[in-house]
């Protein structure tokens, strides 16, 4: 007979084993080895097809770095992502102090603003596409009201990037109020008790303990802003498409139209590899403060 | 009174901002009923000459639905898979104690922070040599690889706040872990089931580059690729495309308002917590 304790023994290796396996081999096989993958073939000039085995050294790097679309490319990611975080999401916090309060109509408000997060970037672009059309869409209508022949901005050199990041701003300033709005709501309520008997105002109040009590959430809400826009393409190909002139790619379009569409499989490599250094870089700056476990030591 | 004139500039900011975000909608439903002529004179105001056909004609077309039920295929299939592993996983790293317990937890959380961009062409590979292209698996298999580490967070965090008592007292009446995760894990799990479950769902729903590297074959596009085919053939034709974003509109909003709950805590239940 065998004792118990083996019996829990057994049942714990088999339950790892079991229970691991599944999601251990597809995150291996399709997240971490093509990772790894992506490093190795930006080493090359390939098609895919056969083994790669014409190796170029850093000639993808180098070709990259000195391409002017590439570099627009990476210029516009550095303009979204200032934007996001210097405007967005300062305004999201802004909002989210308005209506956290004892508001009439905060949930109203609140879904409201939140509701453009929820439509598919794919969507939230075409509606925008129509909205700039200068033959028909509401910029058309409103510049019409002032007699004015109507503007294509997103076939304008100077203001198709504009127009995105208004796009850009629209669908994702909701989410950050929303994740705002939930650190709020944890903030105790004696903690602001006190601090009005203390006779704190409200912009006290906002400036003294609760901006510094939702440091962690503006914290994840900085970072997941921050790998968001690094990883902007959908909202892009309905709007401009890259164009005009090239001038409004992201990396992650770049990657499609140069990489992908002509299978350069070494080249969009080397893209996606920029692309993950510049996450890596971000990640490690975050890891110590807001990927940290908060029950490091149950086991 | 002064503080009479601060909500009152209030409401009039909130207001302003709620027609900036409404309007853009209103305009897109409204524009799916009138004529290329009356898009043109009046896109703020109701159809003077409500145009049905642009609407009729999708509800019709067979490609329209067939779009619709490949990407229902792909969220279903992924959902399915994300959260039968996903809590599996999560709940050896909550309740079985193991020497690397920690090292592969971290090894999946690393994962969240690859873009998926990055792995694009080598994912494209990877997929083409086992033989997926032109199949569902070539969407879902990625999607589930990607959608793992978000979700054995959530799960695991779950899971962990559970009593102890129940698994302690479970192993001593002889209950195996297998026995103990669909007996009482899975059950009193509905609340995190419904988050990862909606969070996936919608993403996979709502994807465009994984199906535009994948498909080819034009029986298997999901319904964003769809509707940009047909932005493509109706290119200045608004009003057709109009009725197309405004048809998944709806049953955007409609799941939204219902499931709002689970979306939100899914959104920011992973990491505030401190």
């Amino acid at each position: 007979m065998r004792s118990p304790k083996l019996d829990a023994l057994l049942s714990r290796y088999y339950t790892i084993i079991i229970f691991l396996i599944p999601a251990l081999t597809i995150f291996t096989l399709f997240v971490v080895l093509p990772i790894g993958e992506a490093a190795y073939y930006s080493f090359f000039r390939w098609n895919g097809y056969g083994a790669p085995e014409k190796f170029v050294g850093f000639k993808n790097y180098e070709f990259l770095f000195k391409n002017r679309v590439f570099i627009m490319s990476l210029k516009n990611n550095f303009y979204i992502i200032a934007i996001s975080l210097f405007v967005q999401l300062p305004f999201a916090l802004l909002i989210a102090l308005m209506i956290s309060d004892k508001l009439r109509g905060a949930a109203f408000f609140r879904t409201v603003f939140f509701l453009p997060f929820i439509l598919a970037e794919i969507v939230t672009a075409l509606i925008w596409a129509y909205i700039y059309d200068g033959n028909y869409g509401l910029v058309a209508a409103i510049w019409g009201f002032f007699g004015a022949e109507a503007p294509f901005v997103l076939g304008d050199k100077d203001w198709a990037l504009v127009a995105i990041l208004i796009v850009i701003f629209w669908k994702f300033f909701g989410i950050h109020m929303m994740i705002y709005i939930a650190g709020l709501q944890a903030i105790s309520k004696e903690v602001l008790e006190a601090a009005k008997v203390d006779g704190a105002g409200p912009i006290t109040t906002a400036f003294r303990i609760k901006i510094p009590m939702l440091i962690p959430t503006i914290k994840l809400s900085v970072f997941l802003s921050l790998l968001g826009s690094l990883q902007l393409f959908d909202i892009i190909m309905p709007l401009t498409g890259g164009g005009p002139s090239n001038v409004t790619h992201s990396m992650v379009s770049y990657l499609y139209y140069f990489g992908v569409m002509r299978m350069k499989v070494g080249f969009g490599s080397a893209v996606g590899v920029v692309i993950f250094l510049i996450c890596l870089f971000i990640a490690i700056g975050y890891q110590r403060t807001l990927m940290r476990d908060d029950n490091e030591n149950k086991f | 009174m002064k503080t009479n004139f601060r909500t009152y500039y209030l409401y009039l900011l909130l207001f302003f901002l709620a027609g900036v975000i409404i309007i853009p909608l209103y305009v897109s439903v409204i524009g799916g009923f009138k004529h290329t002529g009356e898009l043109r004179t009046n896109s703020l105001g109701l159809p003077i000459d409500w145009k049905f056909e642009n609407y009729t004609s999708l509800l019709a077309n067979s490609d329209f639905w067939l779009f619709l039920w490949n990407s229902t295929v792909y969220a279903v299939g992924t959902t399915f898979f994300v959260v039968l592993f996903a809590s599996m996983t999560a709940f050896v790293f909550a309740h079985v104690k193991f020497v690397a317990n920690k090292f592969l937890y971290n090894y999946f959380l690393l994962g969240l922070m690859f873009p998926f961009a990055t792995a694009i062409l080598p994912l494209f590979l990877r997929v083409r040599d086992f033989g997926l292209l032109g199949t569902s698996w070539a969407v879902i298999i990625p999607q589930i690889a990607f959608g793992l580490g978000f979700s054995i967070i959530l799960f695991r965090g779950f899971f962990r706040q559970m009593p102890k008592e129940i698994f302690e007292a479970a192993v001593c009446d002889g209950c195996s872990y297998t026995q103990f995760y669909f007996r009482f894990t899975l059950p009193l799990s509905t609340p995190i089931l419904a988050t990862v479950s909606v969070i996936t769902l919608t993403g996979s729903w709502n994807n465009y580059l994984l199906p535009l590297i994948m498909i080819n074959d034009e029986s298997l596009y999901s319904w964003p690729m769809g509707i940009m085919v047909f932005r493509g053939e109706y290119f200045t034709d608004w009003g057709k495309i109009l009725a197309y974003v405004s048809l998944t509109l709806v049953p955007a909003v409609v799941f939204f308002f219902a499931l709002q709950k689970y979306i939100v805590a899914g959104l920011t239940g992973g990491a505030v917590k401190e």
